[in-house]
């Protein structure tokens, strides 16, 4: 893939994001830092990133290390959720009189060979062993990050965060979260009011259109989707390729992309959407790209850049790079196994 | 063919085998979604004991799925041994459970008749047995395979090494690798789900396994779980696979929807035979799993446990090195919670041994199923009890790339010790060199990746 254009966009971006934020935190509008933070698409975030992947991925743990001394599940979590995690954990207030102190997962100093390796992956490597099974500190985090991964499945992407991007919400035929895991098929399929709405909002026939869904993790949506959304669109932009209109859906699956494909005559789709969370990240996007999907494509047709997070693919990157794939694939009018058929 | 039984003063009409067939199923979401499930448990066992009074050969007459329009239907009949299936095909499906069940029926006996049944037929006797019935029949059989060492001695518990990683960075690849190595996992193969399929990033990443293990004289094999045509083309380019992997289905538009066909794995057989790295004979890695066909929405309202069963009638043909089902993977759509997936893990791999494949599993979960580490550790107990050729570990379970939760390399070394097994013997001999293994278990030294540091 074009990697010089790539890293184009990504500095493009990230200068426009630096712009702001310079305006942003002049003198004369003196918002308080917090503030900042909300409002604006997380450049601070995603600089750090920008060099892990040109380098390597960081070790969840040192960024635990530097927020001692609290767990530290997932870098999103407010200070509200680790407070109201202490004191349920804190038995009534029989106890009031003795401190609550973090539970320290990490007890031992690591070798430097193991430390050194660690760098290199978020693997839950150099753990060791009591006999031949894992230590208690080791297994006790690796419950309690699966508790934390069971507890993110699902959720809603905020009001807020919509408008910021400023798309409209359609729904499917599922009805609530139970239904969403145990009918695929409905979550497949537009609801006949959203069908009437895209046709009136959306334009037709576009070359790539954009959507968006929360999937089985509204937070990989809210962690993620800014940044990749507008560095696609700069992306897209830069190559000339004219996009659609952007609209969200509300608990949507994979191959929703093909009556949305039938629906517009799309000629690209590209989807994102929150994958199931896991251990290390409950907040990883994926996108799906396809060409011409329609009724009845083929999984094999769809392509797939999944781990897009802080610990995985940068979003920023991802965004830019998904610009040159759509490029790509309008060039040879094929996307997944036609295309790597047609690239010879 | 009688499809009607009057059961607890109640009487049971089933519509077709198809019919049978799906509602004998022990409860799976997979069936319930596509509309073909039991209405009620006596519903259930009434369609047991219409199928346990079929014949073999009324199975085998009324094909499921047509020859005429399905090339892994084609493919299965045409690897029956009609002299084998002459001598079985008059008996019940009930003859067929008792005879596997038989304390004189071994493992020659088994593997005998194996060539004589086909998929459906391996479907039909698996809905007649309990869990423990498919522990007990599966470990009787002995398969071994060989691609640069030979794997699944009775005795022996073998392992995939999965160092996977979120962004393929190869020094995250080796350094999951050689925590692996040093808890003694990885002679099944030492295999990557790479996250980025081109073709350079493949090629990166065969060469990158294949420069450790010949550094550190190895005995074990590499893979890269790309798409077959992307590992075709990295071979081409001179990578070094030691075998070629696929995800395979039970139908020919599943597998059309996974970009294969049987033509496809043909060219890829020759590819692998003249320009791959492995020895052979067996250069085939398949994964599969139950639910993908409806998944695909190509099951055609067959029942997931018989579509299963002729994902291994399609890959006995090619003579694969390893076979695994990634139970637990494809959601609660398809295997609602731990009950149906540990069902689901001794059905498949039950199912696979019966079709005299080097069967493994990757027993594992998804963070959406209703399931956690202690129910894939109780399967992995029953597996390891029902002779699983391998099993499938990352460091501590935890996949940080594909995001699902599989067995430990820990739980690998338990396994081996609390059983008494072993790993295969070749790899063995090197883990005693290498101070990993000392007296048949874990050194003092072992779990410590700075072995692997000169």
């Amino acid at each position: 893939m074009n990697e010089q254009l790539v890293s184009m966009i990504t500095q493009l971006v990230m200068e426009k994001m630096g712009n702001n934020a310079s305006d942003k935190s002049s003198p004369d509008t003196a918002v308080p830092i917090e503030d900042q933070k909300e409002t604006l698409i997380k450049f601070h975030d995603t600089v750090v990133n920008a060099n892990y992947a040109a380098d390597e991925v960081a070790s969840p743990s040192t960024t635990e290390q530097s927020n001692e001394p609290l767990i530290k599940l997932y870098h999103t979590e407010s200070s509200n959720h680790e407070q109201s995690y202490y004191s349920a954990s804190n038995d009534e207030s029989t106890y009031t009189s003795v401190p609550i102190t973090a539970f320290k997962f990490e007890d031992d100093e690591l070798s430097e060979s193991v430390q050194a390796a660690k760098k290199h992956t978020p693997a839950r490597i150099g753990v060791g062993r009591a006999g031949t099974r894992p230590r208690t500190k080791t297994w006790l985090k690796f419950r309690l990050d699966h508790a934390a991964a069971v507890d993110a499945v699902y959720g809603e992407v905020t009001e807020g965060l919509l408008q910021k991007l400023d798309v409209f919400q359609v729904t499917t035929r599922v009805t609530d979260k139970e239904e969403y895991i145990t009918r695929p098929d409905l979550g497949r399929r537009l609801s006949e009011e959203s069908k009437t709405l895209i046709q009136s909002k959306c334009q037709m026939n576009p070359k790539v259109q954009i959507i968006i869904s929360n999937g089985l993790s509204a937070s990989a949506i809210e962690e993620n989707v800014q940044d990749v959304y507008l560095a696609l669109q700069q992306s897209l932009r830069n190559l000339n390729i004219e996009i659609g209109t952007t609209f969200y859906i509300d608990k949507g699956r994979v191959a929703l992309m093909d009556e949305i494909g039938e629906l517009l005559q799309a000629e690209v789709i590209v989807y994102l959407i929150g994958e199931r969370p896991g251990l290390v990240s409950a907040e990883s996007m994926s996108a799906y790209i396809c060409y011409q999907p329609r009724m009845g494509t083929v999984e094999a047709d769809r392509m797939v850049i999944s781990n897009i997070h802080k610990g995985g693919i940068p979003p920023l990157e991802a965004g830019a790079y998904l610009g040159t794939v759509v490029q790509k694939i309008l060039h040879y009018k094929a996307s997944g196994v036609g295309l790597v058929a047609k690239e010879g | 063919m009688n499809l009607s039984v009057i059961f607890g003063g109640e009487k049971y009409n089933f519509k077709s085998l198809k019919d049978v067939m799906a509602k004998a199923n022990e409860e799976k979401s997979g069936d319930q979604l596509a509309g073909i499930a039991a209405e009620s448990v006596q519903q259930r066992i009434a369609a047991k004991a219409v199928l346990s009074e079929l014949l073999v050969k009324d199975i085998r007459e009324h094909p499921l799925v047509p020859s005429e329009n399905d090339e892994v239907s084609r493919i299965i009949e045409g690897d029956i041994n009609e002299q084998i299936y002459g001598e079985i095909k008059n008996w019940s499906i009930e003859q067929l459970r008792e005879y596997i069940l038989s304390n004189e029926t071994g493992d020659r006996e088994l593997k005998r008749l194996s060539k004589g049944m086909n998929s459906e037929i391996i479907a039909a006797v698996t809905k007649l047995m309990s869990n423990l019935d498919l522990v007990h029949a599966a470990n009787k059989v002995e398969i071994l395979s060989t691609c640069n060492i030979t794997i699944g001695q009775k005795g022996t518990l073998s392992s995939r090494l999965q160092p996977n990683h979120p962004t393929d960075n190869i020094d995250g690849i080796i350094a999951s690798l050689k925590e692996g190595l040093s808890y003694g996992i990885g002679d099944a193969v030492i295999g990557i789900n790479p996250v980025d399929d081109s073709v350079e990033s493949v090629k990166k990443v065969l060469h990158a396994t294949k420069e450790f293990i010949n550094d550190w004289s190895i005995p074990t094999q590499n893979c890269v779980l790309a798409h077959i045509t992307t590992q075709m083309k990295a071979i081409k380019q001179g990578a070094p696979a030691d075998m070629i992997f696929q995800s395979i289905a039970g139908t020919e538009i599943a597998n059309r929807s996974f970009g294969i066909s049987a033509d496809l794995i043909r060219e890829a057989e020759e590819l692998v035979k003249k320009h791959g790295t492995g020895t052979g004979p067996n250069l085939f890695y398949f994964e599969t799993g139950q639910g993908s066909e409806l998944s695909a929405e190509a099951h055609m309202g067959i029942d997931q446990v018989t579509l299963e069963s002729r994902n291994y009638g399609f890959a006995r043909h090619f003579n694969p090195y390893i076979v695994n089902t990634v139970v637990g993977f494809i959601g609660p759509e398809y295997l609602y919670n731990n009950k149906q997936v540990i069902r689901a893990g001794l059905e498949d791999h039950f199912m696979g041994k019966m079709h005299g494949l080097p069967m493994g599993v990757d027993i594992c979960y998804t963070n959406h199923i209703k399931a956690d580490q202690n129910d894939i550790e109780d399967l992995s107990v029953l597996l390891t009890a029902a002779g699983v050729n391998f099993i499938i570990a990352a460091a501590m379970g935890d996949d940080v790339m594909l995001n699902y939760q599989s067995m430990s390399f820990h739980d690998v070394a338990t396994l081996l010790q609390t059983f008494g097994k072993k790993p295969a013997p070749e790899y063995l001999a090197w883990l005693e060199k290498m101070g990993i293994y000392e007296n048949g278990r874990l050194s003092a030294r072992a779990g410590d990746l700075s072995i692997f540091e000169r």
